[in-house]
């Protein structure tokens, strides 16, 4: 088989082999329930420990247990943000996010506003940045909660973390981050960023799937939502699934570990790919999201006059993995909200591409979609009847029919997410 | 909430929630999650691509549900299409179903092009996948317009507008 580049890092990434290595002995050997007295629980107990101490020493969390394993980043964001709405009533019920956040934190929100509670929702400008302006406006005397994604997953735009950390500490507001994406790649540090309550994947990171933490400031106001035998504090009651954890705890300790080069790395392999694909010769190329304030592995393009699904497939093809935001690729077949939310047209969102990079990306690889991205983009445009001076017909802006939209009630459509 | 799992229920993400990561194999040889064989197959090497100078008949369609769009020009001489182009800015299923109309289409009389209906469409593709099915809709119609173009020209009419929503 041809050679295969996985630039989908966004989506999950591979588990390191050194993280493999260490979660093996906990499924055969050292098997133990972490809540059991014995050795085999002691085991469990003490590597759960190390685990926690490893993954806090990532974000620069204090030396307090302030964090709360979980199934994933998802399960994170409903437990914080859930947990702090619930938790905090009696101050308010008044909740600040944005229009680009994630499904997790987007839609645990719109099932906190059918339950009584209010949600601002703050608009981003054309790189996919809030307006600090708006942020302070919108902080209420029964605001309890902002929760602010650090980075975008999909165009990759890094939030002013610090200065909405200092804003929500100043205004006396518990201040959550869905870290998901940012997590590994970008330095981060609870205490110098104001952050009570932070939201973290390993999958995202080179480690497993299926586990995840939230970070929890102490003395956070948090209403559980799972009930059960009070593990994580009673947080997050589930026997512990060790060997995640441990997976989780290894791959931190190589993101903190790597991190001072393999961040500058990724930003090399990074600008090499845009300046490679802007620099084509190819018409009509641009970057989205932030020129400068995104994520070191995040390159997000949109080609004019083509259709994502088609550019994805003849990608894959060549052996080379990405993504899309295109309508015609998604079940809705709506483009992408955080598209739509930074000014993009229908027709324009069409045609993006999402190239996420990881460690194990090489420039050879990068190279290789350099060569191999402007036929095929020629390929689509040739079959295009529209082009550079030949005008978009048809269905033009978004207001066109939504009849298909017919779909069941938003809360239910976390079962269906990416 | 209530959640109440039922497997005929159609779950869909909401509007734009999330950004579709790739969806095939890396190989073309066999179709992928998506698309059968012979959709991937036209979608990849289509046939009648391109635009045609002085076309006798042209049907523009834009599609509302997906914001795509298709341009078909046809040649007609004695009643039968002889020669036929298309354009189309779409997913693979809306290019693999232009490919395939324009196959269906051409060598037939504009009477039995005309009802060419998009099921038949694909059909001849061995079936799409159900979120694809108005897909076809895009290359049926313009079909439909670039033959009522023709005609209307023919009748020396002023020339109707081809573009239209389907
Ligand atoms: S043309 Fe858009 S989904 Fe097929």
């Amino acid at each position: 088989m041809e050679k295969r580049v996985y630039l989908d890092h966004g989506a999950t990434t591979m588990v390191d082999p050194l993280v493999v290595e260490e979660m093996l002995p906990f499924f055969t050997q050292r098997y133990g329930n972490p809540s059991s007295l014995h050795e085999f629980g002691t085991e469990a107990k003490n590597a759960l420990d190390k685990a926690r101490e490893r993954v806090m020493r990532l974000i620069n969390a204090g030396l307090e247990k302030e964090l709360v394993f979980t199934s994933g980043g998802t399960e994170a964001d409903n437990i914080a943000i859930q947990g702090a709405a619930f938790g905090n009533m009696s101050k308010g019920k008044h909740i600040i996010t944005s229009v680009i956040e994630h499904p997790a934190v987007k839609n645990t929100c719109k099932h906190l506003e059918k339950n009584g509670f209010e949600v601002t929702w703050l608009p981003v400008d054309q790189h996919g940045l809030i307006d600090m302006y708006e942020l302070a406006e919108a902080i209420r005397e029964d605001t309890t909660l902002i929760s602010l994604m650090f980075a975008n997953n999909e165009i990759g735009t890094v939030q002013d973390i610090f200065a909405i950390g200092a804003l929500a500490r100043e205004r006396g507001v518990l201040f959550h981050t869905d870290a998901v994406q940012a997590v590994g790649k970008v330095e981060i540090d609870v205490n110098k960023l104001n952050i009570d309550l932070l939201s973290l994947s390993a999958h995202k990171m080179h480690g497993p799937k299926g586990i995840g933490a939230l970070y929890v400031r102490k003395d956070t106001k948090l209403k559980p939502i799972i009930f059960g035998g009070g593990h994580e504090w009673g947080l997050r009651s589930s026997t512990e699934n060790v060997p995640g954890i441990v997976g989780l705890g290894k791959a931190a300790d190589l993101c903190r570990m790597e991190m001072p080069e393999e961040t500058p790395r990724l930003v090399g392999l990074r600008d090499r790919l845009i300046r490679g694909v802007l620099g084509s010769g190819m018409d009509e190329v641009y970057l989205n999201g932030h020129p400068e304030k995104r994520l070191p592995n995040n390159a997000h393009f949109r080609f004019s006059y083509i259709e994502g699904e088609g550019l994805l497939l003849l990608l894959d093809a060549k052996g080379i993995a990405a993504s899309t935001g295109s309508a015609c690729s998604s079940t809705s077949l709506e483009p992408s909200a955080v598209l739509t939310a930074i000014g993009l047209r229908h027709d324009l969102a069409h045609g993006s591409l999402r190239c996420t990079l990881g460690r194990f990306t090489t420039q050879d690889e990068i190279d290789h979609v350099i060569k191999e991205l402007p036929p095929i983009v020629q390929k689509l445009r040739d079959m295009s009847p529209v082009g550079k001076g030949r005008e978009w017909f048809g269905a033009d802006d978004d207001e066109n029919d939504h009849d298909h939209h017919h779909e069941l009630d938003d809360e239910d459509n976390n079962l269906a997410r990416e | 909430m209530t959640i109440i799992m039922n497997w005929t229920m159609k779950i869909t993400t909401s509007p734009g929630n999330s950004i579709i990561s790739g969806i095939g194999f890396g190989s073309f040889d066999r179709g992928n999650r998506v698309y059968n064989k012979k959709v991937m197959e036209l979608f990849t090497n289509p046939k009648n691509v391109g635009e045609m100078e002085n076309p006798d008949g042209v049907g523009r369609v834009g599609n509302p549900k997906c914001g795509d769009m298709m341009e078909l020009y046809i040649r007609v001489k004695d009643g039968i299409i002889t020669e036929i182009k298309f354009k189309t800015f779409g997913c693979a299923a809306a290019i693999a179903t232009s490919s395939m109309v324009t196959e269906m289409a051409k060598g037939k009389n504009l009477e039995e092009a005309g009802c060419i209906t998009k099921q038949q469409v694909a059909d001849e593709l061995e079936g799409l996948p159900p979120l694809k099915m108005h897909c076809s809709n895009l290359a049926a119609d313009a079909l439909k317009l670039a033959i009522e173009d023709y005609r209307s020209k023919q009748a020396g009419e002023p020339q109707a507008d081809t573009s239209e929503e389907v």
